[in-house]
């Protein structure tokens, strides 16, 4: 199923990054306009969440301020609208991720919203004492303590697949840890939030299958980054947030194999979820509705969609090309910097670098930043178990995205050389 | 549009000598701790080691890992706490968190350079830095307190 809905923008033409081109034009993002402590912001926290462009802001006012009301209920006018529109974004993002049908598209309020609706509707339902989950080490929070959760109250075993000194995951270990056929699912992300590893995650599904497990994705990282085909990823449940690409916050998908949706419990319960209800039993709605329980964030979805627009319209040919760009600038640029490692190694990445300065704690170093308008992230990054093994409590990380330019990347750069200075190292 | 920040008002040369060269700083083993807090925003790590002695604080110890306002902190307050009573103690721990949540200043320590802690105020997000060795220290009284006398160190 191929999409070519977009392509305004000449993606056949190369940007030039050296003379400041994006793939999203800055001018739609009036965030990135202002001067934070006297300096033009640079804002390089994208792994955190995205800025948003002013037709995805415009998409959610219109609903409050034309179709404003609630959907899927009442008979009148502006609730048709509603539900009109909210099922169109349903659609657009079926579309965008590639999923055959869009009743497989839940409406979440993100990745940890979705980590918990299939570690509760699935795990709860469907997995046995003996049985065994396979997750990562190199895994968002999100997309741990769910599983942890409900591990420990079905009894099931957790197993873990070891990150390798080049960020990569171990393969190998992975069909062992798979060899026994007790795993029952795997669960893993496609982008690594601190190491910035692309995952082979259709490689790991056929392995995951052949031994009978299903498999989870965390797209959080992965989805704004990269151009997503359920098929081709070959996984049977993805997750992402929609507010680190371009959406609101409070908005995300769960994508799930119809079978699998049908055959779980739901999470939520409440109204709208139901086909019948006495005052002692109910019964499910059909898919997708069995899975969105009570108002959802309608301004927040039709907005989410109309994010999915824009990517599509930039194009995700153009967003590789120029995220590898910046990518290959900021790790020469940090290359010079004495005393400085970057984590990771030579595993495949996407523009996300975590690092640390000898010397020099990450909050001093991203204060510091700051103090210059450079806003990136220091901390454990929601991955305290990785941390762990890479030996630290916390790293800086800088992540662009498709507004950002090589300038950006030299200027944040340079306030880490000052800082060295700074603190007198 | 945020306005111009000093960085030198959060980071007095007082408290980037003090990260640099921690006072009372050792290494505690894990059985020796008696508080052993995290920084959750960060996982930044303090462990406190202490004795009472006829109500007061002695051979008072941090280790840890830190950025270099906790670091400070902790060193300040270290060469602060050393030989103090428990009880006085108790009070400044409830001033000094109370002055950086902006109730009340830092002007009461008159004679102990912690006053230079004065501008983490500013910076709402660094508070948790300066206060976690406050919060270990506190902890580590009450376990000490709360033992008989001659098994503080655990063994
Ligand atoms: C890899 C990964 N998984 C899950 C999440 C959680 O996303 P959210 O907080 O939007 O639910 C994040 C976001 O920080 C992430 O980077």
């Amino acid at each position: 199923m191929k999409t070519n809905v977009c392509c305004s923008f000449d993606s056949a033409r190369a940007l030039d990054i050296a003379r400041g081109e994006t793939p999203a034009p800055r001018s739609d993002f009036p965030a990135l306009a202002q001067r934070v402590h006297d300096h033009p912001l640079v804002y390089l926290d994208n792994a955190a969440t995205s800025q948003r462009p002013q037709s995805v802001v415009r998409a959610e006012c219109e609903y409050y301020g034309s179709c404003n009301a609630n959907v899927h209920r009442a008979l009148h006018f502006l609730a048709g609208e509603a539900t009109e529109r909210y099922e169109a974004a349903r659609r657009r993002v079926a579309e965008f991720i590639g999923a055959p049908d869009p009743r497989e598209v839940i409406f979440t309020s993100g990745t940890t919203a979705g980590v918990n609706l299939v570690a509760a509707g699935w795990g709860r339902k469907f997995l046995q004492p003996g049985d065994a989950l396979l997750l990562t080490e190199m895994e968002h929070h999100s997309n741990l303590v769910p599983w942890q959760r409900v591990a420990r109250e079905r009894g099931a075993e957790l197993r873990f697949i070891p990150v390798t000194p080049d960020g990569a995951l171990d393969l190998g270990a992975a069909r062992r840890l798979l060899a026994d056929g007790r795993v029952k699912l795997v669960a893993l992300t496609w982008i690594s939030n601190v190491l910035g590893t692309e995952n082979p995650v259709s490689e790991i599904a056929a392995l995951a299958h052949a031994a009978g497990a299903l498999v989870f994705l965390d797209g959080a990282q992965g989805v704004p980054h990269r151009r997503t085909r359920v098929g081709e990823l070959d996984c049977d449940f993805l997750a992402f947030s929609g507010h680190k690409a371009l959406a609101p916050t409070g908005t995300g998908i769960l994508w799930g194999r119809a079978a699998l949706l049908e055959a779980m419990d739901p999470f939520l319960s409440g109204g709208d979820m139901i086909e019948r209800v006495t005052l002692t039993e109910a019964t499910w709605a059909e898919l997708p509705h069995k899975f969105e329980a009570g108002t959802p964030h309608i301004a927040g979805v039709i907005a989410l969609g109309a994010a999915v627009a824009y990517l599509e319209r930039i194009g995700f040919d153009a967003i590789t090309e120029h995220e590898a760009a910046l990518n290959r600038r900021l790790n020469e640029r940090l290359a010079e910097i004495p005393g400085l490692r970057v984590f990771g190694g030579a595993a495949p990445r996407i523009a996300l670098v975590s690092f640390d300065v000898e010397g020099l704690h990450p909050h001093d170093l991203a204060q510091f930043l700051d103090s210059r308008g450079v806003a990136i992230r220091a901390g454990h990054l929601c991955a305290q178990p990785l941390l762990r093994k890479l030996g630290v409590n916390a790293v800086n990380r800088i992540s662009p995205y498709i507004y950002n330019t090589a300038e950006e990347i030299d200027r944040a750069v340079a306030a880490v050389i000052e800082a060295r200075k700074w603190f007198r190292l | 549009m945020v306005s111009a920040m000093s960085l030198d008002d959060l980071y007095q040369e007082i408290l980037l000598d003090h990260a640099r060269h921690p006072r009372r700083r050792g290494e505690i083993g894990e059985g020796e701790a008696l508080a052993d807090l995290e920084n959750p925003v960060c996982g930044d790590h303090v462990r406190v080691r202490l004795r009472i002695e006829e109500g007061r604080v002695k051979d008072l110890l941090f280790d840890g890992k830190g950025c270099a306002i906790s670091t400070a902190s902790s060193s300040l307050l270290a060469e602060y706490a050393e030989g103090r009573t428990v009880a006085e103690l108790r009070e400044s721990i409830a001033r000094f968190t109370a002055a950086l949540r902006g109730e009340g200043s830092l002007d009461e320590f008159v004679d102990s350079d912690l006053r230079a802690l004065e501008g983490v105020k500013e910076f709402p997000m660094r508070i948790k830095c300066a206060t976690l060795a406050w919060h270990a220290l506190a902890q580590a009284l009450d376990h000490a307190e709360n033992k008989p006398a001659g098994t503080e160190t655990n063994s």
